[in-house]
């Protein structure tokens, strides 16, 4: 437990010594934020257009405004995971401190989750910032909460999955440009592999991290969903382990 | 303690190490020795349980490295042949982290992180970032993180590499300070360094041991060797004859620009009478010294003799 604590600590200081993390956080709020106000603006708009009236069904906060922004919080989660994940575990192979905590009387699995649990809490932070903009709704209008707390869930799981695949590119090589680029690649493909075929009828559209993601966003939380975001982060984390653990062999 | 049996390391079909056994007592300090890619740094990596071996055991202070790798881990101080530093670290927060991480007592954490600041000269630049730290204080903070966990088997891959020789000769006298209670293993490019510091020698190539010795027998050896070296303004086969009428010589062997490497029998001084025959015959004696047999013709002789 204490070496665990030890790592999750050092990845954390390592993340906010630097600029990265910095970086990181204020680049996804201001996107964020931009399109929160775009949807806004959109929203206050359609509330005055007189042939709108007719949908008021349609017309809410919920589906112009918080659907909509937490669709972009995916989509730019989407391009900032593979930069939080790179160099987690391709740093050490370079700066050869794999050997130090290879040789430490630490288990590679709590080094795993330890690195994961670091990623996990700027994750956390970063869906906190968001939720300003919510809160800010939440005070001038009505907004649906459950379907606000159900989408928060849904990001996090979204996440926290994205982290773990990250992670698992990151221990493949100890480049971490070629990290980000795998990661990123793999999350597109597990993205838009859902498009090539209607929604969940098919194995592709199970596999598609985002279409687990929509019953989230419509207010809904389902086992089905949680299994698979649950079962993809251990995929991710398990690989991550053998991939560490090969190496040894070789 | 230190006990290897057997290892053999395979990559593929390439043999890295094969076969290696021997055993470290307390206060042990061996030096390990053999030319590049003879199989050191792998040897290393195995003891200290970075990587497993294909065929063999490695028991530390009776402890099975993998077997029970959490245990014997914590006895180990590792500095690896890149000293595997975090350079956006100070040097007291990143000896602050391997303590955490290998498990140092909380109580005793402080006076280790200060113990290795002081023994290793870093005191001064305990609160610099690593990354703005010359090549020789980094080595030195490698050197420092292996020792912070009070290690009862310490394991330096090429302790001195990088360092000034100022600073070389205060690494060695730091690595002789500690090795009484403990087993020190040390590999070296440095042959001289082996004299000055180790206890044992183990010799590899290509995997494979080709010499064990503890160096007090070696030191005899080298001491004890007779030959000597002889150089004249003179030079031509009548010298070597003339040399070789010199009672109690049994062998001489011209070298380039008159020298002559001469074996006196076993017991016998040889040096008054060839001084004399030297001045006699006015071949114009210009040196006159015994052939000490150094590490060096030891470590060539045991890699060559190998190699055919």
């Amino acid at each position: 437990m204490k070496a665990f604590y030890t790592i999750v600590k050092r990845e954390l200081r390592s993340y906010f010594a630097s600029p990265l993390a910095y970086i990181i956080l204020v680049v996804f709020q201001v996107i964020s934020a931009r399109f929160f106000f775009l949807y806004l603006q959109g929203f206050l708009q359609f509330q005055f257009d007189p042939s709108y009236q007719l949908q008021t069904g349609e017309l809410n906060l919920n589906n112009l405004v918080v659907l909509p922004y937490f669709g972009t919080i995916s989509i730019v989660l989407l391009l900032i995971v593979p930069l939080i994940t790179m160099r987690l575990i391709a740093d050490e192979k370079k700066n050869y401190t794999a050997e130090l905590l290879f040789t430490s009387p630490v288990r590679i699995r709590t080094i795993v989750f330890g690195k994961f649990t670091a990623s996990l809490i700027l994750l956390i932070l970063m869906l906190l910032l968001s939720s300003i903009n919510i809160f800010v709704l939440m005070v001038h209008g009505n907004p649906d909460f459950g379907a606000v707390f159900s989408g928060y869930i849904g990001l996090f799981l979204l996440g926290a999955s994205f982290l773990s695949i990250g992670i698992f590119a990151s221990s493949l090589t100890e480049n971490q440009l070629i990290a980000a680029v795998i990661s990123f690649g793999v999350l597109l493909l597990l993205w838009l592999v859902g498009a090539l075929s209607d929604a969940e009828s098919s194995i592709l559209g199970y596999i598609s991290v985002i279409n687990h993601y929509e019953d989230f966003s419509k207010g809904l939380i389902e086992l089905k969903d949680v299994v698979y975001y649950v079962s993809l982060i251990f995929l991710g984390l398990f690989l991550t382990y053998t991939s560490l653990e090969s190496e040894r062999w070789r | 303690m230190v006990y290897v049996h057997n290892l053999t390391k395979r990559y593929g079909s390439l043999v890295a190490v094969e076969n290696l056994s021997f055993k470290l007592d307390r206060g042990d300090v061996l030096g390990f020795l053999g030319p590049n890619g003879a199989g050191k740094t792998t040897t290393m990596r195995i003891i200290t349980g970075y990587m497993p071996p294909t065929k063999g055991t490695v028991h530390i202070e009776g402890v099975d490295i993998f077997d029970n790798p959490l245990q014997a881990k914590k006895m180990i101080g590792y500095l690896p042949e890149n000293p595997p530093l975090y350079l956006d670290m100070t040097v007291a927060e990143y000896l602050d982290f391997v303590a955490d991480i290998k498990q140092v007592k909380w109580k005793d954490k402080k006076s280790r992180i200060f113990y290795v600041l002081d023994k290793c000269g870093l005191s001064e630049v305990r609160k610099r970032i690593i990354g703005h730290l010359s090549k020789g204080y980094r080595q030195r903070v490698g050197i420092a993180q292996a020792l912070v966990n009070n290690p009862s088997v310490l394991i330096l891959d090429e302790p001195t590499i990088g360092l000034d020789p100022l600073q070389i000769i205060e690494i060695r006298d730091l690595i002789k300070s500690l090795s009484g209670e403990r087993t020190v293993i040390l590999s070296t490019h440095i042959l001289p360094e082996v004299t000055m510091i180790c206890s044992k020698v183990v010799i590899i190539n290509e995997g494979k041991m080709v010499l064990e010795e503890s160096l007090n027998y070696l030191s005899e050896s080298l001491r004890n060797s007779t030959s000597l070296l002889l150089r004249v303004r003179q030079n031509g086969d009548s010298v070597k004859e003339k040399i070789m009428s010199v009672k109690g010589v049994s062998g001489v062997r011209p070298g380039p620009a008159g020298e002559f490497v001469i074996t006196p029998s076993e017991g016998v001084e040889i040096r008054e009478e060839l001084v004399r025959l030297v001045v006699e015959n006015d071949l114009g004696l210009l040196e006159l010294r015994p052939l000490v047999n150094t590490l060096e013709e030891i470590f060539m002789k045991a890699i060559s003799s190998e190699g055919n």
